[in-house]
């Protein structure tokens, strides 16, 4: 039996006719293509799914579509705004916080949330908030870099150099 | 992975989600914040004709004191447990468990009802109510009833909950006097299920004597359980060394965890006696000894 639901994604209103079954993060990328946000584990462990539902960041894996009726959701697509990337991609761009790139929208996104809570977290804080999120290829350190680099910025604060220390 | 098809239901009264679960039976299952449940459909492990959403139901997702009673709402999430002042203030301990919950995301979806409805002995929560005396309370057709938390769990994903019946409230006794609180799990990463987990609250009386004690244990017994004879070990006496030995070897030798990934069994009763230890002295410093 299909419903339908009504869903603001990145400020758009989006109204879709849906199997109960269906995954969010299937409405996101195979209804709506916007592909940005990945599936990597299916199982709510790698948090590479991960979007903005009404603030909150979640794992789209493990929503189902109609769960957001009548809600907002925010994907990468939706962070960069007016042509100027979010500072926290900005944050990733400049501190070679990613290589493959694939757990990158979800971690910016659980990061979005992170910061919107705690605007100048600890490394401490910063490594237990992305504890969701898994990444293969860069071992975190400049990930938790980019997000330092990001809350500096958003605080209006002058970021640290992302030039290469060398010791 | 999809699940196989079912009915969905979101209605915005609980009197309309006790109906619907009156009209599906035991083909319906609640759906709150959907992390254990979902998967388990995805695998198909779980296959309900009918899913009830009860997200949009107001009134299940508060955290209030009343009558020296705690009670939480069902529907409230990991994440606001975590950062409840009120709940700081009374029992630390619920910092402890939610920290080691899965990870953000899921405790900005997982709810405290639900980790207990879900029956599962891996589960956190159940531990941590066991040592807290918490109460259960079920609404059903007939309205409310209170469940001892003792009287609760029945085996591998059963509980006491009637399939016409939702959990909506979690009710703990406030303890007066020197009281403590502590939780810890063994994990192996970050979001895992415990290795094993143990949850300590006591009370010290004027003269040191320990006057309440509550031990529940997570993961290493196919039920969550009461480390019954290490509680005893305890009441009533002042805590010594010597006691807390005691308590230890108890719950290691009454628990009944199998050998699995996480360990050899001989492992996990070793590391509920330690486990055991650290926590009883954790609750006894926050206690102000």
């Amino acid at each position: 039996m299909l419903k339908q639901i009504t869903v603001t994604v990145n400020g758009t209103q989006h109204t879709a006719e849906v199997e109960p079954r269906l995954l969010l993060v299937h409405l996101i990328r195979e209804v709506l293509n916007l592909t940005g946000t990945h599936i990597g584990c299916d199982t709510s462990s790698c948090g590479a799914c991960t979007i903005l539902l009404d603030g909150k960041s979640v794992k789209s894996c493990t929503l189902l579509a109609v769960q957001a009726n009548g809600k907002s959701v925010t994907t990468i697509e939706g962070m960069i705004q007016d042509g100027q990337l979010h500072p926290l991609q900005e944050g990733f761009k400049e501190n070679h916080a990613l290589h493959c790139g694939f757990c990158t929208p979800g971690m910016i996104l659980r990061a979005t949330e992170l910061l919107a809570n705690n605007p100048n977290p600890t490394e401490e804080e910063i490594r237990w908030g992305i504890s969701g999120n898994l990444c293969r290829c860069t071992g975190y350190n400049n990930i938790v870099k980019a997000i330092q680099y990001a809350g500096a910025k958003m605080r209006g604060e002058e970021p640290a150099s992302t030039e290469p220390q060398f010791v | 992975m999809i699940a196989q098809s079912f009915n969905y239901e979101a209605p915005n009264t609980l009197s309309e989600a006790i109906s619907l679960l009156q009209k599906y039976g035991d083909e319906a299952k609640i759906l709150s914040g959907g992390h254990s449940l979902i998967p388990m459909m995805k695998l198909r492990f779980a296959t309900p004709e009918c899913l009830i959403d009860i997200n949009g139901i107001p009134g299940l997702s508060h955290i209030r004191e009343e009558g020296g009673v705690l009670k939480i709402g069902a529907l409230t999430r990991e994440a606001e447990v975590e950062h409840s002042d009120l709940l700081k203030k009374h029992f630390p301990i619920f910092a402890d468990v939610t920290k080691l919950i899965a990870d953000p995301q899921v405790r900005n979806r997982g709810t405290l009802g639900g980790n207990l409805a879900h029956g599962d002995a891996a589960n956190d929560h159940p531990a941590v109510m066991l040592a807290l005396n918490a109460t259960v309370i079920a609404t059903g057709p007939d309205g409310e009833r209170a469940i001892p938390i003792d009287e609760f769990f029945f085996g591998f994903y059963m509980t006491a909950l009637q399939p016409d019946e939702i959990l909506t409230e979690i009710q703990i006794p406030i303890p007066g006097g020197r009281t403590g609180s502590a939780y810890h799990k063994l994990e192996r990463k970050v979001g895992d299920y415990a290795t094993a987990g143990v949850a300590v609250q006591l009370t010290l009386d004027d003269s040191g004597n320990c006057s309440a004690i509550g031990i529940g244990l997570t993961n290493v017994n196919p039920t969550p359980l009461r480390a019954v004879r290490s509680e005893a070990a305890l009441l009533g006496k002042p805590i010594t060394d010597a006691s807390i030995a005691e308590a230890a070897q108890y719950a290691a030798e009454d628990c009944s965890p199998s050998s699995d990934l996480r360990g050899s069994e001989e492992y996990k009763r070793a590391m509920v006696a330690v486990l055991v230890k650290r926590m009883i002295h954790k609750a006894m410093e926050r206690a102000g000894r």
